[in-house]
């Protein structure tokens, strides 16, 4: 289903631990979402000199009351378009494309599933564990952060969730170190059939590493910088192996956020490897 | 002329405006209607066919496509500016043969104006795409892309010297045929823009498109290097905007009988106003779709509109108006 270019009136902006989570009237947008869908937002208004939209993952929509649907999401202040994003205040319009995106593939038959947020990546996570749960699949949560304060959602999503495994690098809450040191483990004691992640590259890198090596089926959705989020700049590539078994460079925004764990190929991100399809022969 | 008498001043949204002719023409090629995409920000139409309607536009500009399959530059490609952009995508494109068979293929099928944007590496890479596209049907005009910043040897940016720059619009040319309009695609980053204008239409193009991206650079401060994976970048959005007016007035001002294709930093059917009185007969709207999907169709509307507001029944009588001499008002002052 095609995207929708709406304006957006914010219905609510809440503190959450660091990040702030924004709720926005969006008719038409709460049925055409699915979970690791994403959206984007206009900044600064019509003269802005910001001119690049912000992307951001779909938390949680809401298909009926007496706005016609609404959506939520988790921003982070990176700079000035988050900033002024956070700054908005209720009544405020916004500028919404959404939603965009390939979402996680879900299971045809109840499967076993982890699911691993890195900070605010955790957002997706919620949708998808309800719908995984509506299909019967039993889902397990990893959350990871580099210390408390950056971990998002954790109480909340717990009731999603068989079990919750909460780590963090400086041992502020839950085990102390990284989500793939219990990942192994738990993906053992679960018998996982998926592993789903969101988060920095890096710890994906570090997941579908792990779940590859155990012959376990992953799905990461990826963080590149975009510019248009709708497939028209080609700002947001990275390297991903084909069915063909070709290295092409592909937008994350419209062949991604989501794409199989091993078919990126991590270690060359923010590379073009030699073997890509159009590589350049000559050094450049 | 009664449109000369027209004084500024606010205008009066209730009032219900006449419509507007906005056909217009770039050598043979003519156009329904003015507002075009830009190369480079809207891949082959499709992904913006979601947005809005494209054949509803003066065409569709593709992104330009090389004779061979090209993966771009590393990442990252993009630094947002002050009002613009840098972009250092380098190319990334699928090849000629799979651009005419899918993206050509559908843009035909849909019914879209079609400028398909080339670019080589060499002067006979260009006469060779050149002679690929004589094969299909359904291209409404070449534009010939000289002037892209991000390619392997920026010193030999074939817009940058008159020479270069004509020895590639004659390779085209030849190749072509007689009745597909070329358009030469130039770059700002010149000391003399008429001169190459001069020198693209002496070696047969039939209109220029005015302007490509200025190079430019931005330093990471994290990193304390450059924050684009090419180094340096094209900067393009409202921030060069002036800088491309002053080259389409520049451009009309030596040569008005050559069609100009007005680009850079247009955001809304003003901007487009300004391209257009300057001199341009028709528009594209590049970067400002990454802020807006649906830009160029609005833009379009918002011409006819700011055109109506003036007392203008036909673009065509908008193109240049700003070159004009001194209003009847004025010399009458001036006699008084």
């Amino acid at each position: 289903m095609a995207p929708l270019q709406i304006t957006g009136q914010v219905l609510d902006v809440r503190r959450a631990g660091m990040y702030t989570v924004m709720s926005l009237t969006a008719p038409g947008l709460a049925e055409r979402t699915r979970p690791g869908h994403f959206l984007n937002i206009g900044i600064g208004g019509e003269e802005s000199g910001l001119l690049l939209r912000r992307s951001f993952a779909i938390y949680q929509v809401q298909s009926r009351g007496v706005y016609g649907g609404s959506v939520d999401i988790v921003i982070g202040v990176h700079g000035k378009g988050t900033q002024w994003l956070v700054d908005r205040r209720r009544h405020d319009y916004l500028s919404i494309v959404g939603p965009l995106g390939r979402p996680f593939t879900l299971p045809k038959e109840p499967a076993n599933c982890i699911l691993v947020g890195g900070g605010y990546g955790t957002a997706p996570l919620f949708m998808l564990a309800d719908q995984l749960r509506e299909r019967g699949c039993r889902v397990d949560v990893i959350a990871g952060a580099a210390t408390e304060e950056k971990l998002f959602g954790t109480l909340e999503i717990k009731r999603a969730a068989s079990t919750l495994t909460v780590t963090t690098d400086d041992g502020s809450m839950g085990v102390q170190g990284r989500v793939t040191d219990v990942l192994d483990d738990i993906i053992t004691k679960t018998q996982a059939d998926v592993v789903y992640a969101c988060g920095p590259m890096g710890m994906l890198a570090a997941v579908a590493e792990v779940a590859t090596a155990r012959g376990v089926y992953s799905q990461c959705s990826v963080e590149e910088s975009m510019a248009c989020g709708v497939g028209v700049c080609m700002t947001c590539v990275l390297p991903v192996i084909g069915d063909d078994g070709i290295t092409r460079m592909v937008r994350s925004c419209v062949e991604g956020p989501v794409f199989r764990g091993d078919r990126v190929r991590w270690s060359d991100v923010g590379t073009v490897p030699p073997d890509t399809l159009g590589a350049p022969t000559g050094g450049h | 002329m009664s449109r000369a008498l027209i004084t500024s001043g606010p205008i009066d949204p209730t009032v219900n405006l006449p419509s507007v002719d906005m056909s217009t023409s770039l050598g043979y090629f003519e156009s329904p209607a003015p507002v075009f995409t830009a190369s480079g920000c809207a891949a082959a139409g499709k992904e913006l066919d979601q947005f809005f309607d494209i054949t509803q536009l003066g065409g569709i500009v593709t992104k330009s496509v090389m004779m061979n399959a090209r993966s771009g530059r590393a990442t990252p490609r993009m630094a947002e500016t002050p009002s613009g952009m840098l972009n250092s995508i380098g190319l990334q494109g699928p090849g000629i043969d799979s651009f005419i068979e899918n993206d050509l293929a559908w843009l035909r099928q849909r019914g879209a104006r079609t400028v398909v944007s080339i670019a080589g590496g060499s002067v006979e890479e260009y006469g060779k795409l050149a002679a690929k596209l004589r094969t299909v049907d359904g291209i409404s005009a070449i534009e010939v892309n000289i002037s892209c910043p991000n390619v392997e040897d920026r010193g030999q940016v074939f817009a940058c010297d008159p020479n270069s720059s004509a020895q590639v619009i004659q390779a085209v040319r030849r190749n072509s045929d007689t009745k597909i309009p070329i358009i030469a695609k130039l770059s700002p980053d010149v000391t003399s823009i008429v001169s190459i204008a001069q020198a693209v239409e002496r070696a047969g193009a039939d209109a220029v498109a005015v302007i490509n991206t200025t190079l430019g650079m931005v330093i990471d401060l994290d990193s304390m290097r450059p924050a684009l994976g090419g180094i340096t970048g094209g900067l393009s959005g409202p921030a060069i905007r002036p800088m491309a007016v002053r080259c389409v007035w520049q451009i009309h001002q030596a040569l008005p009988h050559l069609p100009i294709l007005g680009m850079g930093g247009i955001r809304n059917g003003e901007d487009a106003l300004q391209f257009i009185l300057a001199g341009a007969s028709a528009v594209s709207v590049g970067t400002v779709t990454f802020h807006d999907p649906s830009a160029p169709f609005r833009v379009q509307q918002e011409l006819e509109i700011a055109l109506a507001q003036r007392g203008f029944a036909t673009l065509r009588e908008a193109i240049g108006f700003a070159h004009r001499g001194p209003d009847v008002t004025e010399v009458e002052e001036e006699q008084a």
